[in-house]
């Protein structure tokens, strides 16, 4: 409700005036005061005529409406413009790929170095350091699949099958996938991370303007440390998923280690180990391509950075279960 | 300097700094007046943004007193400091806006916590802060990362002055400005200073702003205050880093000119 019009109003007792009062004041004199409306203060002190004078001077614009965006056009437009970017987000990567595919070559054959210092460094940073996790979540993973089988397996009498539930899964599938998925959410988003910040601080630009080439020396020692390291370590997560199954098996089911052994070596065939070991090197492509190309697509701000490691993440493990799916389907065509 | 003078906002006694084996600050002293505009000059390192930060309590300094308003606020707890945080607004080097925030709702941050108003007065008041800053109405729903620099830091000035500080805290507030932009920003600066009546705490690098807005300047070297006067005292001081500054190849001409203005003026 609007105050009734007032003809004067008196201030003289006014001894401290703010912005927010003066602007309850200005209120006073109607919708739209102007300058002579102020001689309508009756005992208006100078330092606040200043004040209300610059207030009313500066009381040009009303605030614009914000625009909304929740019409059923602006629906459309949205999911058009997600399409678009999913479209143009596919092109980047394969172009990012072939980028890639073609520095390696050029290395393979002389033409560009391999730098060795660099390859080796990532070696430790995403395999060594990740020795730790991987086989203990790997081992908690073994015993929870074990636990698992023996319970729905009890019913029959056959826990001894067991033992093929756990080789088989973590040959074929656990093994490679974990630790796929941890390196994902490990190097995957480290690469980001550490591209990302250079391309921010102009390193990249720099890189470029001495004549150098930043796959050759940032994604290429990346992606070979990771092509390396992630087999080794699926490896690793195999045996580390064994032997929590085979302690489950041997605390709670009565099959001794031995006999879990002999029932690994008779049963389970080698075929599966090399399926599971084949999809290694693909998952750690992947992995490096898209952590590396996330990063390379960073500008300026350090906000950027975080949107673009947590998009390296989530792109690298969707890729990387979709690819396993791909090899599952592939595998059972083909019989192995 | 007396220790009690009546009109003094800002009192800093015998500041102690230290980082590591590094002692930034050493017995300094320092006072600020109401309603003047205090330039805090010193060569990179010389612990001006140190000080800066030890005043409004974003730093616990080793030693020493800082008195706001005449009550001493050294080491205060964050609850007993909040009274005296209302009483001045800081300016950032680079706006230090919320970047989840249109500058509007930046602007009504703080209105919002201390205060129940209503919506319109509270868009209005807001609104009113950007104008003040000298930004248009239509940067009001712009998102920091829509704006430029010179922008961004004039909507962080909108939102240090959003409560009506009695203080007004400003890092470097020219750096990275055209000189153009840079002098519009000074003269915004001594124009609101002089409307709203606030004091300025400017830490700045910029000869142009010493001249320009300061009533006094204070020199920060040695890990002490060496001189605190007007800026045509202070370029006199015998001080070696002084006679660098003022005397050197860039200080020359921007000595000159305020030579020539004053000129004109008489």
């Amino acid at each position: 409700m609007q105050p009734a019009q007032l003809q004067t109003i008196d201030v003289r007792a006014l001894q401290q005036l703010d912005t927010a009062g003066a602007v309850l004041l200005l209120r006073l004199l109607g919708p739209s005061p102007t300058a002579a409306d102020l001689q309508r203060f009756d005992g208006l002190q100078a330092a606040h005529r200043d004040l209300l004078a610059l207030i009313l001077n500066r009381r040009d614009a009303p605030l614009p409406l914000r625009e909304h965006h929740f019409s059923g056009r602006a629906m459309l437009a949205r999911m058009g413009q997600a399409t678009e970017k999913f479209w143009w987000q596919t092109r980047q990567l394969l172009g990012f790929v072939g980028l890639t595919v073609q520095t390696l070559g050029l290395v393979l054959i002389g033409k560009r170095k391999l730098r060795m210092t660099s390859v080796v460094f990532h070696m430790e940073q995403t395999g060594l350091d990740a020795v730790p996790i991987v086989t203990l979540l790997t081992f908690l993973v073994g015993a929870v699949v074990a636990f698992l089988g023996a319970t729905v397996l009890r019913d029959f009498g056959a826990e001894i099958f067991t033992v093929e539930l756990v080789a088989y899964s973590f040959l074929r599938e656990f093994g490679v996938l974990l630790t796929a998925i941890l390196l994902a959410g490990r190097s995957g988003s480290a690469f980001t991370a550490q591209i990302g910040s250079m391309k921010s601080r102009e390193e990249l630009d720099a890189i470029q303007v001495l004549g150098l080439d930043a796959i050759e020396l940032l994604v290429l020692p990346r992606l070979i440390a990771l092509l390396v390291m992630l087999p080794l370590l699926a490896f690793l997560a195999m045996l580390s998923g064994l032997v929590g199954g085979a302690l489950v098996g041997s605390l709670a089911l009565d099959i001794t280690p031995s006999m879990f052994i002999t029932r690994l070596y008779e049963m389970t065939e080698i075929r599966h180990f090399w399926v599971g070991l084949l999809k290694a090197p693909v998952f750690a492509f992947l992995i490096a391509v898209v952590g590396c190309m996330e990063g390379m697509k960073v500008e300026g701000s350090a906000e950027s950075v975080g949107r673009h490691t947590t998009a390296a993440v989530v792109q690298s493990i969707f890729l990387v279960i979709l690819a396993d799916a791909i090899f599952a389907i592939f595998f059972m065509e083909l019989g192995v | 300097m007396s220790d009690n003078t009546p009109d003094a906002v800002l009192q800093v006694r015998g500041l102690r700094s230290v980082f590591g084996q590094q002692v930034v600050h050493d017995q300094l002293d320092l006072d600020m007046q109401r309603g003047e505009v205090l330039g805090v000059i010193g060569g990179s390192g010389a612990g001006k943004s140190v000080l800066l930060r030890s005043i409004v309590g974003l730093k616990c300094p080793e030693g020493g007193q800082v008195r706001l308003f005449g009550a001493d606020v050294t080491g205060l707890d964050d609850d007993a400091r909040r009274p005296f945080e209302r009483r001045y607004g800081v300016l950032f080097q680079d706006g230090a806006l919320f970047s989840s925030l249109t500058v509007l709702e930046n602007v009504k941050v703080p209105l919002l916590e201390y205060f129940k108003l209503p919506l319109d007065l509270l868009d209005e008041l807001a609104l009113l802060k950007i104008r003040l800053a000298g930004l248009p109405a239509e940067a009001a729903h712009k998102y920091p990362a829509q704006l430029s620099g010179g922008m961004r830091k004039r909507a962080g000035l909108a939102r240090a002055l959003a409560l009506d500080p009695e203080i007004l805290f400003l890092d470097e507030p020219t750096s990275g400005l055209d000189p153009v932009s840079a002098a519009a920003f000074d003269e915004l600066i001594r124009t609101l200073s002089a409307a709203l009546h606030f004091s300025v705490f400017l830490v700045t690098h910029d000869l142009d702003s010493l001249y320009s807005i300061c009533d006094r300047v204070a020199v920060l070297a040695d890990g002490r205050v060496i001189v605190t006067d007007r800026v045509d005292v202070v370029e006199q001081h015998s001080h070696p880093w002084i006679q660098s500054c003022f005397r050197g190849p860039r200080g020359r001409g921007v000595g000159g000119s305020f030579q020539a203005s004053q000129a004109r003026e008489h």
